[in-house]
């Protein structure tokens, strides 16, 4: 009889080295972090005074501010939010079809619409909406443009690889009773990924709704411009009353989205 | 017999795959919004080829990228690279207690709510507004920068681990708890094996998306490559924008494909 190992393990060598290795590269990495970052340990210290301060100065909320211009710039965010979402579904639905393999069988075309992707992706909505800012000039049209440029490669990688995953069988028997490519992606791919679809884009638009609300602090319009405008005038009550309505929009939303996540699935 | 004509379309009826009078009324509302909502936005066609206009010559001036300030560049992201670690490692540090007292699997009413409400607000407000916050606290630097994405990790990896938690299965629990182990023995042996696979998604899913972020809090201030990002643009140095733009592409697409392979590691 063949001797078997006494002691069962549940990895073998090489995964345990590595495993370790990544460990050890972690312990590394925060080390050489902590090591690196220039921390100015007296302002750490104070902070707590600094924050005391800071709630000091904001209460009690200058609540009488709301209906003069919080509100109007609470519709402008709503605004760039749901257009930037609209405009972002029309882009990336030709996107995530030339990315889904199964869809557009040819490696050059994957790879341009996955780099569009990726691109619209990396690049932050604030730092997108610095760009617009620069090309169209401050106002919520640079802050539409930004929201929509990078929500177009969220939706379109969730939604590309939704496609590659529909089931074969219905795109074979749509092939065979000779379906154009157009009806296959309208009565074979579309009815498989409608729930997904639509449960991204709610996800998206909520997002959008918590990042359109900074925007306005590089000048793109929304919440976050008279946000900038009562920080840099340290107006800190109004501060307060602009940070509570993000806070309420934020918890209406989710249950919004909440309610319409449960309806579609 | 007659059940199936019945059942059998009538002829001259609706065509297979029409859509529903409700999804028409909704995309009709979603239209005239839109409509309504450009003009409150005051988007107007000229001013959209204005804008194309001036974009196409603000391209010609980024054009062609310069990395002429490279050691700017280097400084920044390295900075950016040590704000996204240690935010990442605090963040999911702070993170596993409270998912774990927030699951409500495991916890009682008392413990979930306090915990949820936690990861809520921390959800609450961007990681800008955070940064804000804290640069006001601490001061203009990098510290008020991972301050802020602690927070963001938290409300992202807390409610997804706590979720994570929820979704596992409780026969191993009962197993290790029949065998008279403490709670830490219990989290330790039946509940991190469960979810170790998915918390090492999240935790490499967070360290690039606060590499991203890290891009972000530096405008207001809060250090990193962001900062070195705004001065080029408040000096028109476009080309170096798109320098420091097409560096962040690939440093995160280079970290997409790392965290592929850490989690193949930890897969099996």
């Amino acid at each position: 009889m063949a001797a078997v190992s006494a002691v069962w393990q549940r990895h073998s060598r090489g995964q345990k080295l590595a495993r370790t290795v990544l460990w050890l590269l972690v312990a590394a990495a925060v080390a050489a972090s902590l090591k690196g970052i220039d921390v100015i340990w007296e302002f750490l210290w104070d902070a707590p005074e600094q924050v005391a301060d800071m709630a000091w100065r904001m209460w009690p909320p200058d609540l009488a501010y709301y209906p003069q211009e919080v509100h109007k710039a609470l519709m402008e965010t709503f605004h760039i939010a749901t257009v930037g979402t609209i405009f972002s579904m029309l882009f990336a639905l030709p996107l995530a079809i030339l990315a889904a393999h199964n869809l557009t069988p040819n490696k050059a075309l994957n790879l341009f619409a996955k780099t569009c992707l990726v691109a619209s992706r990396s690049v932050n909505s604030l730092v997108w909406a610095l760009l617009f800012v620069a090309v169209f000039g401050p106002g919520p049209m640079a802050g539409t443009v930004a929201i929509a440029f990078r929500s177009i490669g969220f939706v379109g990688k969730l939604l590309g690889e939704a496609l590659e995953e529909v089931h074969f069988g219905a795109i074979e028997a749509l092939k065979a009773a000779g379906a154009t490519q157009t009806s296959q992606i309208l009565y074979g791919y579309w009815p498989a990924v409608k729930p997904a679809f639509w449960s991204i884009m709610l996800l998206r638009w909520d997002i959008n709704i918590r990042e359109s609300s900074v925007l306005g602090l590089v000048g793109a319009g929304g919440l976050g411009m008279i946000m900038n405008a009562a920080i840099d005038t340290f107006q800190w009550e109004r501060v307060a009353t602009i940070l509570l309505t993000i806070f309420a929009v934020v918890v209406v939303v989710e249950i919004v989205v909440t309610f319409f996540r449960r309806r579609l699935i | 017999m007659s059940m199936v004509a019945a059942k059998s379309p009538p002829s001259g009826g609706d065509p297979p795959f029409h859509s529903s009078w409700q999804a028409r009324i909704i995309a009709l509302l979603v239209l005239v919004y839109a409509v309504y909502a450009l003009g409150q936005l005051d988007f107007s066609f000229d001013r959209f080829v204005k804008g194309l206009d001036s974009g196409a010559h603000f391209l010609a001036r980024m054009f062609p990228p310069s990395y002429k300030n490279w050691d700017q560049l280097l400084t920044g992201f390295i900075e950016s690279m040590e704000i996204a670690v240690l935010a990442t490692f605090f963040g999911v540090l702070i993170s596993l207690p409270i998912a774990v007292l927030g699951a409500r699997n495991l916890m009682p009413g008392w413990a979930t709510w306090p915990a949820r409400l936690i990861v809520t607000l921390c959800r609450a407000f961007n990681p800008v507004i955070t940064a804000i916050i804290f640069i006001k606290a601490v001061g203009f630097g990098a510290l008020a920068g991972v301050l802020a994405l602690i927070v963001a990790s938290i409300g992202f990896v807390g409610k997804l681990f706590m979720e994570a938690i929820e979704e596992i299965s409780m026969k191993q629990i009962e197993a290790v708890r029949a065998t008279g182990a403490p709670f830490m023995s219990v989290v330790i042996y039946s509940v991190l094996p469960q979810v170790m696979g998915r918390l090492v998604g999240f935790c490499s899913y967070q360290l690039d998306s606060n590499l991203r972020n890290s891009t972000m809090v530096g405008i207001v201030g809060a250090g990193g490559i962001g900062g070195v990002l705004f001065a080029a643009f408040q000096r028109f140095e476009y080309d170096f924008v798109l320098a420091i733009l097409i560096t962040i592409i690939a440093v995160v697409l280079a970290g997409e494909l790392a965290s592929n392979h850490v989690k193949r590691i930890f897969r099996v």
